[in-house]
């Protein structure tokens, strides 16, 4: 960027940086692709009904287990006759709503927690960590499968488990940001004008460690993602007949030889979604937090 | 050293009451009575209160919670439904999930490692651009469907290898490892493409480091200056990785086992909840969370063995 050009936007210097953001997003080809893959995949699970060739649970018992490419159905049929394709659009939804309803309860809980540990610090700071520690000792799974045990299988308490398994994380990266942004100068001119804390958190640290959260959060959504697929699989999320990729794969295990591709399309599926939000989130990291490498 | 060491055990300690705690509560929070489950289809009042008086389930929850504890660090985990030691049940399967953990450790630390240093000493160049949309295409597949896709095509197409299973190590080694070899990669390919980025970006940071550069300017050769210097600092970053990612071994052992049939460990969790086994679930749960944190803070000892700076700055 030359100087005639940001003398030429610089009257607003938000705008000016929102310009700049967006221009070094749009060099990044595999980020923009992360991103349009994305959108593509959220926009199937909003307008399944719509883009969906049949319903989810429409059989023809006239063309079960039928291959790939027969007429009508483009990636052919399952054991009850119902079509693939629209099978993997229904199932976008559970998976998307998993990934991103999950990655927002993590924020939720993380963030405020996190802040509070760094900026505070003093006896609050060490009990969070240990509380942080105690969650971490539950890998996810152990986890969703207490959870599954206590209130049910569910989609919703899928999305809970998730939600909770992926909060301690978040709480050591917002604490540590809150930590950082603390010493800042901004912050100590603003304790000297007597802002109050919550004005302090709310108004200084919260929106400078936003650029973080959001890289974190879509870093996140792809393994929320995955977990829905591994805890439908394992019958712990999503109850059939309700599409969800996982359940596919799960129905797809009594066919590997008549008919492996019912095995291989949902998991083309998880995979191509997760991959598009980790394309994006590098994209974002490389953007907007130029120090970290990865 | 002695305040660090001290100071590490008394936080692991604290962490693994707490979990315990946890663990004692959220199988109680389950809904339904234990004793009517333990009475099968007795419903009789007298023998019910004979039941609870005999577990203990008559007392307060702090003093179940006591009883239920100190039973737990002397190795006794109870009975579960079909009245046999969660103990002992636990201490058979355990060693068939330590195999595959192992086993999966030395493929993902092999392939990350080395990925990870062959992309930072080639950085920008076409085999860095490839080993790094690898560590991508690695952290973004489901594990669970690589597992499916390599039984269909090396099981029921090419029959090179068993479907599933399990054979001991010491009734037959070599089909022991026949046996192995899928899972153990399905679970070494996630941990490698965390452990490649990890070593990639700490190898960076060390290949610009002051050390390397006089390592350079005293005409060390290239072979010992990466080596010798940046390898052996940036693998001791890459040490406590393995120790956080063990969660996501235990998590990954418990769906590996499902997709081939492995008696281990985490095949049992799954039977645990299954067949709405509470005892066994809450002492499997709690072995789970004490390996996890017995393993970071041997992690953590070994981390501060090797980088004495940690011991003087580290406050906990």
């Amino acid at each position: 960027m030359s100087y005639a050009d940001t003398a030429a936007v610089a009257i607003n210097p938000r705008a000016r940086r929102r310009r700049l953001l967006r221009k070094r997003f749009l060099r990044r080809p595999l980020a923009v692709v992360g991103l349009l893959a994305a959108l593509a995949f959220i926009g199937a699970a909003v307008f399944a009904p719509v883009v969906a060739p049949y319903s989810a649970s429409a059989t023809d018992f006239n063309a079960t287990l039928a291959p790939a490419f027969t007429p009508h159905h483009i990636l052919g049929t399952d054991e009850l006759g119902r079509d693939v394709l629209s099978r993997i659009i229904w199932g976008s939804r559970a998976s998307i709503q998993a990934g991103v309803l999950a990655t927002l309860l993590a924020m939720v809980i993380a963030v405020p927690i996190g802040l509070v540990a760094g900026y505070y610090r003093g006896w609050i700071d060490p009990v969070i960590a240990r509380l942080t520690d105690v969650l971490l000792a539950f890998p996810f799974l152990i986890v969703a499968v207490g959870l599954a045990a206590i209130l049910g299988p569910s989609l919703t308490n899928a999305t809970l488990a998730l939600g909770i398994g992926a909060a301690p994380g978040l709480i050591r990266i917002a604490r540590g940001e809150a930590l950082a942004l603390r010493e800042e100068d901004y912050v100590r001119a603003a304790v000297a004008n007597g802002a109050s804390d919550p004005a302090i958190l709310a108004r200084h640290i919260f929106p400078n460690m936003l650029s973080t959260l959001i890289v974190q959060a879509t870093v996140t959504i792809p393994g929320a993602i995955i977990g829905e697929a591994v805890l439908s699989f394992l019958g712990l999320g999503v109850q059939p007949p309700t599409p969800s990729w996982g359940v596919m794969l799960a129905d797809a295990q009594s066919y590997l030889s008549q008919a492996p591709r019912l095995a291989l399309y949902p998991g083309i599926a998880i995979f191509a979604c997760s991959l598009s939000f980790n394309l994006l989130g590098d994209g974002l990291r490389d953007v907007l937090d130029p120090r970290t490498t990865r | 050293m002695g305040g660090f060491l001290l100071r590490k055990v008394g936080a692991a300690l604290i962490v693994l009451i707490l979990a315990s705690m946890l663990v004692f509560a959220g199988v109680r929070a389950i809904p339904g009575d234990p004793a009517i489950a333990l009475g099968a289809e007795n419903r009789d009042p007298a023998v019910l209160s004979a039941i609870r008086h005999k577990y203990g389930l008559d007392k307060p929850l702090p003093v179940q919670y006591v009883n239920w504890l100190s039973l737990a660090v002397r190795g006794d985990l109870g009975t579960d439904e079909r009245e046999l030691s969660v103990s002992r049940t636990i201490v058979q399967r355990l060693p068939i999930t330590l195999e595959l953990a192992f086993l999966a450790i030395v493929i993902g630390t092999v392939i990350g490692i080395g990925a990870g240093i062959l992309a930072a000493v080639r950085h920008g160049k076409p085999s860095d651009y490839a080993s790094t949309t690898l560590a991508l295409v690695g952290l973004s597949v489901p594990h669970f469907w690589l597992g499916i896709v390599m039984i269909i095509y090396f099981a029921v197409t090419l029959h090179w290898l068993p479907a599933g299973g399990y054979i001991p190590f010491t009734h037959n080694p070599v089909q022991n490892l026949e046996h192995m070899l899928m899972p153990a990669i399905v679970l070494g390919t996630g941990l490698s493409a965390v452990l490649m980025r990890q070593m990639r970006s700490s190898m960076l940071a060390s290949l610009g480091a002051d050390y390397v550069r006089t390592a350079r300017a005293k005409g060390l050769s290239e072979w010992s200056v990466v080596g010798k210097h940046a390898v052996r600092n940036s693998l001791i970053t890459v040490t406590t990785v393995v120790g956080l990612q063990l969660g996501a071994l235990i998590s990954g052992a418990v769906i590996t086992e499902q997709i081939f049939v492995i008696p281990g460990f985490g095949r049992l969790t799954i039977d645990a909840v299954n067949q709405r086994d509470y005892a066994l679930l809450q002492g499997v749960v709690l072995v789970a969370a004490a390996g996890y944190v017995v393993v970071n803070l041997l992690v953590d000892v070994a981390y501060s063995l090797l980088n004495p700076r940690i011991r003087v700055s580290g406050s906990g």
